[in-house]
């Protein structure tokens, strides 16, 4: 530990850690814009400056680590001056249409300029025009109002390992775009979001389609639709934090009503569908392995039946088919659970209900920008006849659509989803966790192989936010390997393990991977409220597994809606009727379009 | 058989550009033609320095130091002086056109110059090992690997106060030190040969003339901290002194001086170069190193230092080509003689490229603690056409102007950060009145906004908000709040910018700003640029008494925008002007004046 103070104040730090980490530990704030926790400092912007008792040197708080005995100086008039004429600068850059800007009062430059009291520009304005790049229908790059921090290169390149965006071009010509000046839809863009959640201004952000929502729900005369809506799981641990609430607040019912409240007719939860893939993914997974049994471990390595890897995560499924395309065949064929809600509505439900499925709109909430892309990946998603999911819409534009409708969130009443679509497990709520997929999954596999129901259903093992988790599991007699990793840039080490256990002819180390491509898992999502921090994704995956407890049923082969719907329409997993609405195929992708 | 005469050429880019390869290879012809070409040995050195009278030949024993060489009097040279024994009088240097010839030891140029890092410029073919090794080379590197510790190095090069001569001054030993003790069993030496500030050559030239000596430095420091492996950063810009250090690499591992096993001590060094694309910011030596390992060269935090964390995450000491190329000597000398020379805290010399208004611009190298007034006026001969001194800019786009008033200030690296400049690489441009200070501090900022990284805002923002205020004060369109403003931006880009590219990008402005505040005045209140240098203020008018009426003047205009009848004082239409200034060179009776 090293001893040091902060404007006077003594702390004690471990070693290594930064100015800025001594500073929030003496509960001093520094300034930041272009820090984010979860990046490693790219000391862009100059605004966290602070000097050494002693020397009248400004260093960057965020990257200079202490040493024993120095009084770290925050605030002082050159500093405050010197910050002031850097906020000052940026803004000369920065476009003065703060009313119509998509992050309008959740903009950190915003934020900076009010707090130190920003009254006029004194310098020339300088903004620059580059057209808009909406080319991936998920994410808008707006260059004109990026202001160089570095964060989305950053998240791009290390944190996620895409590297889609780069810097282009020098000094005040610099400009974020991917590499060779491709648009974003033809890069490697996996649409992950996460550039979008780490902007601290309005330089990237979802595709905005609650007006396409909105059209649907006024609709009225001949072309009205039904409209049908399902939300996410880990939507309802985060959409509190835009109503001012903390993170992990479950409000599930509300959630409901506000829906109701909005016009939806049927109101169905994407936990039901989670159970669902559940069950067709469990059962993939006892095949594969039973399969393995007979043939041989090596050889289910060599053929790719094993491992088995998750796809719900349709980020990820672009990364494989994309950097990983040797993998295709390890891929569950399982769609994910928006895709598997998508095509039971206009099928199934549109059935029961007696509706024309042309009629019907779906829409779904996610907490991710991905889905935008994903419900017209190819043609499965179109099973049903009609497009699956018509549009998704993330947690920030739903929270936006609230407001908007003047509903009171926070009072509302709680309310219950539809039936036969709405009523789910704790297994399917966990699926918005980092390793939530794997507990699912493994709570239902053991059923599937004994027959037996688990005395104790939470594997523990598998849950955390360390990069990459392992675990073993015995189910009769079998010792079942799994791996969990979430954040793309942390995929790489497994798979290029089970790669070289098959080059190698070895068996493959794990038997079944979860892989989620944003930290945390869903919870951590591109489209879900700004601030996300570790801090924050734990208090997410809290109010997860929280909900999972509460839960009468935990485990997806228990849901007697799930029952209900395999005895009436779907005959039993992987059957023929369940292949044709519910799985997917996958095929390999250039990284670049041009 | 030993030859009768040897005649030097200078091969440095300056001479080379003045056709000195042409001399070179006439003069081998004319003694084959003349069938001396026993008795005269020609040799193509690197750098004499005094580039404002080149092509230099120097012919020996004699000394004759010949300026202003054309390939046309090679025939002279070899038929008067290789023959007959007689100099060529009318090449020989002359302080002006009807001056006595001055014989080499009393040319002002050299007498108080001291030649460390240039001691083999201008003296050995650099293109030959064998002349390196003659002048002591590799001396120092068979006296490291066999008679001294690593540890004995580091304390040998501490002692003798050697400072890196890339600009900031940190003690070179102090960085071995460092790097030595960071753990880690790859290790890498880096020579930053990116030089970059306008008018400087001082590296190049280095270079140019004495490759070796770089190379040896590096295996010496590669000893010292414990690596086997160093890049040179060369700038693809400098062809020449790529093709002589790629020439001497070649050499020393033909030699066993580089490679496997040198000198069969059992130490292994190799040596590799890396082209720059030009990129200023690429010499802030984290930069380069981004630069190296094939990223966009952008500056990264410190700390981590590189001799803690450098290329590819690895202790790595970077120096500078001036830095190094002192090294050998320091090794061969000591360190107390190299200690003895300089100031208390500057030990050594300095080369500076000498450039601008003065009589002799050149290279030079003067021992730490010269004057600025000595070297200006002294060796630089002062200013050109006796026009009045204004002010010298050190350290480039990075430094700052000083002025008469402080010119008898002994030179060291504290002394010029005092007077708000910095030692810098080794540019030294001389001003005179006719230069006008915001044009000069504009032309600066042009270079930092076009050389900024764009990686932090001060930087990236603040030169270009500052070259728009300059560029408004230069057309006349100021106010007096632009000062303040320009004061506010460049005082938060010195203090917040993450590298010393935007940390020092203001201190021109910032300089001339503290120095000559009533010449930003004028521009602003009274429209005026007493240099004349500023267009938009400049106004043409034709004096009516002077003028004879023979109308050049409008023949010159481009416009045109003078009128007037035949043998009768013409008129210029200011509405029309666009102050190209034809009129004002034209005219031969001074009648067209500007003001």
């Amino acid at each position: 530990m090293v001893n040091v103070k902060v404007n006077g104040i003594p702390v004690q730090v471990a070693e290594g850690s930064t100015m800025l980490e001594a500073a929030k530990k003496a509960h001093v704030k520094i300034p930041t814009l272009c820090y984010n926790p979860d990046l490693s400092p790219w000391a862009a912007c100059g605004i966290c400056v602070v000097k050494i008792e002693g020397s009248n040197k400004m260093l960057r708080s965020c990257c200079t680590p202490v040493a024993e005995g120095m009084n770290i100086i925050t605030n002082d008039p050159e500093l405050v001056q010197t910050r002031k004429t850097v906020i000052e600068l940026i803004l000369s850059t920065h476009p003065n249409d703060c009313l119509a800007c998509p992050r309008n009062q959740a903009c950190e430059l915003q934020t900076l300029a009010q707090e130190f009291g920003i009254r006029e520009q004194p310098y020339t304005k300088m903004v620059r025009d580059i057209p808009l790049d909406t080319s991936t229908g998920s994410l808008i790059l707006n260059p004109s109002k990026c202001i160089r921090c570095g964060r989305c290169v950053e998240v791009c390149q290390q944190m996620q390992g895409v590297w889609a965006i780069e810097f282009l071009g020098r000094g005040e010509s610099i400009r974020i775009a991917p590499a060779a000046d491709v648009k974003l839809g033809e890069s490697p863009c996996i649409k992950c979001g996460q550039c979008s959640a780490h902007c601290p201004v309005g330089a990237i952000y979802e595709n905005d389609q609650t007006n396409l929502v909105w059209d649907a729900l006024m609709k009225d005369g001949p072309d009205a639709k039904t409209c049908a809506v399902q939300i996410a799981p880990a939507v309802r641990v985060a959409l509190a934090e835009s109503f001012g609430l903390p993170p992990g607040t479950d409000l599930t019912g509300k959630i409901y009503t506000a829906l109701r409240r909005l016009g939806f007719d049927a109101v169905f939860d994407t936990n039901f569908s989670a159970d669902l893939t559940i069950m067709e993914e469990g059962t993939e997974l006892v095949h594969r392995l039973t399969d393995a049994l007979k043939g041989g471990m090596q050889q289910a390595t060599a053929d790719r039946k094993l491992p088995l890897i998750t796809s719900c995560c349709p980020s990820w499924v672009d990364y494989m088919e994309k950097y990983y395309p040797d993998m295709i065949p390890n891929f569950s064929t399982a769609k994910s659970p928006q895709q598997m809600m998508g095509a039971m509505i206009k099928t199934y439900w549109a059935e029961k209900a007696k509706i024309d499925p042309a009629k019907i709109y779906s829409v779904s909430i996610m907490p991710c920008t991905a889905k935008k892309f994903e419900n017209s990946r190819d043609e499965t998603m179109y099973s049903s006849g009609y497009k699956d999911v018509d549009v998704t819409l993330t947690t920030r534009e739903f929270a936006r659509m609230i407001k908007q409708a003047g509903i009171d969130f926070l009072n509302l009443p709680d309310s219950e989803p539809d039936s036969p679509l709405g009523p789910y497990s704790g297994a399917g709520v966990i699926f918005g966790a980092t390793g939530g997929v794997m507990e699912a999954a493994l709570r239902t596999a053991y059923f599937l192989v004994t027959k037996e129901e688990l005395k104790d259903v939470n594997f523990t093992a598998v849950r955390g936010l360390s990069g990459i988790r392992e675990a073993t599991v015995h189910i009769n007699g079998i010792d079942l390997r799994v791996a969990v990793a979430h954040q793309m840039g942390n995929i790489a080490t497994v798979l290029n393990e089970v790669r070289r256990a098959r080059a190698e002819g070895r068996e493959t180390p794990w038997h079944f991977i979860e892989v989620m491509a944003c930290r945390g898992g869903c919870i951590g999502g591109g489209g879900q409220p700004y601030g996300a921090t570790d801090e924050v994704r734990k208090l997410r995956i809290r109010g997860i597994y929280d909900h999972d407890e509460k839960r009468e049923y935990r485990c997806s082969h228990d849901n007697p809606f799930i029952k209900q719907v395999y005895e009436e329409f779907l005959e039993k997993p992987g059957s023929h009727k369940a292949h044709e609405l519910l799985h997917t195929h996958y095929r390999e992708k250039p990284l670049y379009l041009k | 058989m030993a030859y009768k005469n040897f005649i030097l050429v200078c091969g440095g880019t300056g001479c080379e550009s003045s056709r000195s390869d042409e001399i070179y290879k006439s003069l081998i012809r004319e003694a084959e033609a003349l069938g001396v070409s026993h008795d005269v040995q020609v040799v193509k050195t690197g750098c004499f320095g005094f580039c404002e009278k080149g092509p230099i030949v120097k012919v020996l024993p004699s000394e004759s130091f010949y300026v202003e060489v054309k390939p046309e009097d090679a025939h002279e040279i070899i038929a008067e002086q290789v023959i007959k024994g007689r100099e060529v009088t009318r090449l020989l240097y002359r302080k002006d056109k009807n001056a006595e010839t001055t014989k080499l030891e009393d040319i002002e140029f050299y007498q108080k110059q001291f030649r460390i890092v240039l001691r083999n410029c201008g003296v050995i073919d650099p293109e030959s090992i064998d002349e390196y090794i003659v002048r002591d080379g590799y001396r120092a590197l068979e006296k490291v690997l066999f008679e001294m510790t690593p540890e004995e190095v580091i304390a040998e090069v501490k002692a003798s106060g050697l400072r890196g001569r890339g600009g900031a001054g940190f003690p070179t030993g102090m960085k071995w030190e460092a790097a030595r003790k960071s753990p880690g069993d790859i290790k890498y030496i880096v020579c930053n040969a990116d030089e970059g500030d306008p008018g400087a050559y001082m590296d190049r030239s280095t270079i140019e003339g004495d490759p070796h000596s770089i190379l040896e430095a590096m295996v010496i420091a590669g000893r010292a901290v414990g690596a086997n492996f160093g890049y040179i950063y060369i700038r693809a810009e400098y062809p020449l002194a790529i093709e002589r250090l790629k020439i001497a690499i070649q050499q020393a591992k033909n030699y066993g001086l580089l490679g496997k096993d040198i000198l069969g001590s059992g130490f292994d060094f190799d040596i590799e170069i890396r082209l720059g694309a030009g990129a200023f910011v690429c010499g802030e030596e984290t930069a380069l190193l981004q630069s190296i390992e094939g990223k966009r060269g952008m500056p990264r935090p410190k700390p981590p230092f590189p001799a803690v964390k450098g290329l590819w995450g690895k202790p790595t000491v970077i120096n500078n080509v001036e830095t190094l190329a002192n090294v050998p000597v320091i090794l061969t000398r000591g360190a107390k003689w190299f200690a003895s020379i300089g100031t208390d805290k500057s030990k050594g010399t300095k080369v500076f490229a000498l450039t601008g208004k003065i009589n002799n611009s050149g290279l030079i190298e003067v021992p730490m603690g010269t004057t600025l007034r000595e070297i200006i006026f002294d060796i630089g001969g002062g200013i050109r056409n006796g026009k009045k001194f204004k002010g010298v800019q050190t350290g480039g786009p990075s430094g700052g102007i000083i002025v008469e008033k402080d010119l008898d200030t002994p030179i060291s690296y504290e002394s010029l950060t005092a007077l708000g400049s910095m030692m810098g690489s080794g540019g030294m441009i001389v001003m005179d009145e006719d230069d006008c200070v915001v044009d000069v501090s504009k032309f600066y900022m042009a270079f930092c906004v076009d050389e900024s990284c764009g990686k932090c805002a001060p930087c990236r923002i603040g030169t270009k908000q500052m070259y728009g205020l300059l560029d408004k004060i230069t057309k006349g369109q100021g106010e007096e709040a632009d000062l303040v403003k320009l004061e506010q931006i460049g005082k938060a880009m010195t203090k917040a910018s993450l590298c010393m590219l935007g940390g020092s990008a203001a201190n021109p402005t910032l300089a001339t700003l503290r120095h000559f505040r009533d010449e930003y005045l004028e521009h602003i209140r009274d429209k005026k640029c007493r240099a004349g240098k500023c267009k938009d203020l400049v106004v043409y008018e034709i004096d009516p008494i002077k003028c004879i009426g023979c109308g050049l003047c409008a023949r010159h205009c481009p416009v045109p925008c003078i009128t007037g009848e035949k043998k009768k004082p013409h008129v210029i239409d200011g509405s029309k002007c666009i102050k190209c200034g034809e009129c004002f060179v034209a005219c031969k009776f001074g009648a067209v004046v500007k003001r």
